[in-house]
């Protein structure tokens, strides 16, 4: 008598399941190893970070080596002014080229534009720093916080244009039509329609464009170049937070190392908190891909 | 946007609409023209000017970027023409740094670039991989978004935070545990001997790979969302067992893009600057032993800069930054190829 056989699976040998397994516990590993130095340097951040930080340290000026106390007040204020400045060039430049990319862009010239956004995006932040030094530092001959500025808004262009063209492009044209159809020249159609439209991605390019050159040291190095007083004229050399946390930090001095930690606690709430806000509002919203 | 019309055949201005005329009809005075006539005044055919202003300063801020990368890459190539000149090719296998004697040669710096660089791919590539893989593969639905935001914000961290918690942190730790443990097990090869500072090549290494897990990581996670779920399911089908179905579906379909992601990662190692200047101790030697310390192209930059006296000096590290420009530009140009030939542009284009 014959029975039919029952087309049966081959059992998986012991072997496979093995390496199955050994292949997860190394995904799971990798994922915690990666995990553990995040984890690391945040609880260090607020361990060492609020240990020193207080009031003075918002409030007042750098000491001199073995004074105890000071604080970073002006690298704070620095900080905001070179950030404003950079903001005040990169943000006007990436949403206008970006406007260009995706309303005008389909030619040539834009495959060329994009490109360009594509390189400067990947350049060292130290090569863009020498840039800004060769063209701002050395005709002026003297450092200034414009010249970092500069060099900031540089590196926040690719981003704000990548992003703005990305988002505008999600616009519907449908949208376009209708207003054109209504007799709504161009120019207003893009400022107060399509632009309006993306805003939210749009805006979420440039916070990420700012989290991203807030922490920028490299630049600044040899632009801003840093300073022990108060200075509020952006065409002198202006302290910076994340300059002041290079220079303390490689510095032998104790009480100089715990003012790096609380500046460095400072720079990554002030980091995070934007990336964080963008990531809510995005996950709010419906928009996909910022 | 308006279609074409056959010439000597315009249209006619329209001077009448039914359903305006209908609403006039109760009024005195003009009918529905005058509606469209207040179109016309509000609306005249000069506001083209406006647009026109409009597109032109549009056009001008996207001539303003390509001006500042050419601005950028023509300023390196001018203020770097007197070393170039003077060393030519030598000036990046030459071992002398003497800005004392203005003898520059770049390759204590060439080698600290690459080994480290190499060091952290070395570390990051498994790491990122497989963090990639446990994401998009293997993870509960729940926790995939908080890894991958938790990875991502390690993208977030500045340089020069994670240079200051590598000199506090991970030095010691190095100096006091994991080098006297290599130096024991793996000190035949010579890669590990010598006094254990904690700073040096390898710090830079382990700091520079912590750096771009995030980087590799998330290109290697888009390119595997982009394989087509029937690959796996067709493994499956096959009684693959899970990793059989990862290797043979998933990541033989994936590997040039996590190739191109592993590029892009070695582009952002290249031309890392503070938190390596921070660890790697700023020796301009060659040595085998990765616990020595060394010195980067970036590193060398940022560190003497400043203090750089001398127009042969300056112009020396401004060719240095020339060399990392030019090595970053195509390894990212190689990278995005790689990474487009896989996802079809979509990461970098949503919808072009």
């Amino acid at each position: 008598m014959h029975s039919i056989a029952a087309p049966v699976a081959r059992p998986v040998s012991l072997w496979r399941k093995i390496v199955d397994h050994g292949a997860t516990a190394f995904a799971i590993g990798t994922a915690v190893l990666v995990l553990v130095p995040l984890l690391a340097i945040f609880v260090y951040l607020l361990i060492k970070g609020i240990g020193s930080l207080n009031w003075a340290f918002l409030t007042q000026l750098p000491k001199p080596v073995g004074e105890e106390g000071g604080g970073m007040a002006n690298a704070i204020v620095g900080s905001g002014v070179i950030l404003f400045i950079a903001s005040a060039i990169g943000i006007p430049l990436g949403i206008g080229s970006g406007i260009y990319l995706a309303e005008y862009g389909r030619n040539r010239f834009g495959d060329i534009v994009r490109f360009t956004a594509d390189v400067l995006n990947g350049v060292p932040s130290i090569v863009i720093g020498i840039a800004a030094y060769s063209l701002v530092v050395v005709p002026q001959k003297h450092f200034s916080a414009l010249s970092g500025g500069i060099a900031l808004g540089i590196m926040m262009v690719p981003t704000v244009a990548r992003a703005t063209e990305e988002m505008l492009l999600m616009v519907p044209n449908s949208i376009r039509e209708a207003a054109f159809g209504l007799g709504i020249p161009k120019w207003r159609t893009t400022l107060s329609i399509t632009l309006r439209t993306a805003s939210a991605g749009v805006i979420t390019g440039c916070m990420l464009a700012f989290a991203r050159v807030a922490g920028e040291t490299a630049p600044l190095l040899f632009t801003a170049f840093g300073n022990q007083f108060w200075n509020f004229n952006p065409n002198q050399p202006t302290a910076a937070l994340p300059l002041q946390i290079f220079v303390y930090a490689i510095s032998p001095f104790d009480e100089w190392h715990k003012q790096a930690w609380a500046g460095a606690l400072i720079l990554i709430v002030l980091i995070v908190g934007a990336v964080a806000a963008v990531r809510v509002t995005v996950s709010r919203g419906n928009l996909k891909g910022a | 946007m308006n279609p074409p019309q056959p010439l000597g055949e315009l249209p006619k201005p329209v001077t009448s609409i039914p359903a305006l005329a209908k609403v006039d009809a109760g009024r005195k005075g003009p009918v529905a023209t005058s509606v469209l006539a207040k179109i016309r005044q509000s609306h005249p055919r000069s506001s083209r000017m406006p647009d026109a202003v409009f597109r032109l300063v549009v056009i001008l801020t996207a001539v303003s970027v390509f001006a500042i990368v050419v601005l950028v890459v023509w300023e390196l190539i001018a203020k770097s023409q007197l070393s170039l000149h003077r060393f030519g090719i030598k000036f990046f296998f030459g071992k002398e740094w003497d800005p004392v004697n203005d003898n520059f040669g770049a390759l204590p710096f060439v080698y600290g670039t690459l080994v480290s660089s190499f060091l952290a791919l070395l570390l990051a590539v498994p790491l990122s991989v497989g963090v990639a893989v446990f994401i998009t593969e293997m993870c509960p639905q729940g926790l995939r978004s908080i890894i991958s935001f938790l990875v991502e914000l390690l993208a977030a961290i500045p340089s020069v935070i994670y240079g200051l918690w590598a000199i506090f942190v991970l030095a010691p730790l190095l100096r006091d545990y994991v080098e006297p443990l290599l130096a024991k097990t793996l000190g035949w090869t010579g890669l590990f001997t010598g006094p254990a500072y904690g700073l040096g090549m390898l710090a830079a290494g382990i700091i520079l790979a912590i750096m771009i897990v995030p980087i590799i990581a998330s290109i290697t996670r888009e390119v595997l969302v982009a394989v087509p779920q029937n690959q796996r399911e067709a493994v499956l089908a096959l009684g693959a067992t899970r990793w059989e179905m990862i290797r043979v579906g998933v990541l033989r379909n994936a590997r040039i893009g996590i190739v191109g992601g592993v590029i892009l990662g070695l582009g952002r190692a290249l031309g890392e600057t503070m938190a390596v200047t921070m660890v790697i101790g700023n020796r301009p030697d060659i040595t085998k032993s990765l616990f020595a310390p060394g010195y980067t192209m970036a590193s060398v930059i940022a560190n003497e800069f400043s203090e750089a006296t001398g127009d042969m000096y300056l112009s020396a590290l401004i060719e240095i930054g020339l060399a990392l420009f030019i090595v970053t530009l195509i390894v990212n140009a190689l990278a995005r190829l790689l990474v487009w030939t896989i996802t079809g542009g979509q990461t970098a284009r949503a919808n072009a």
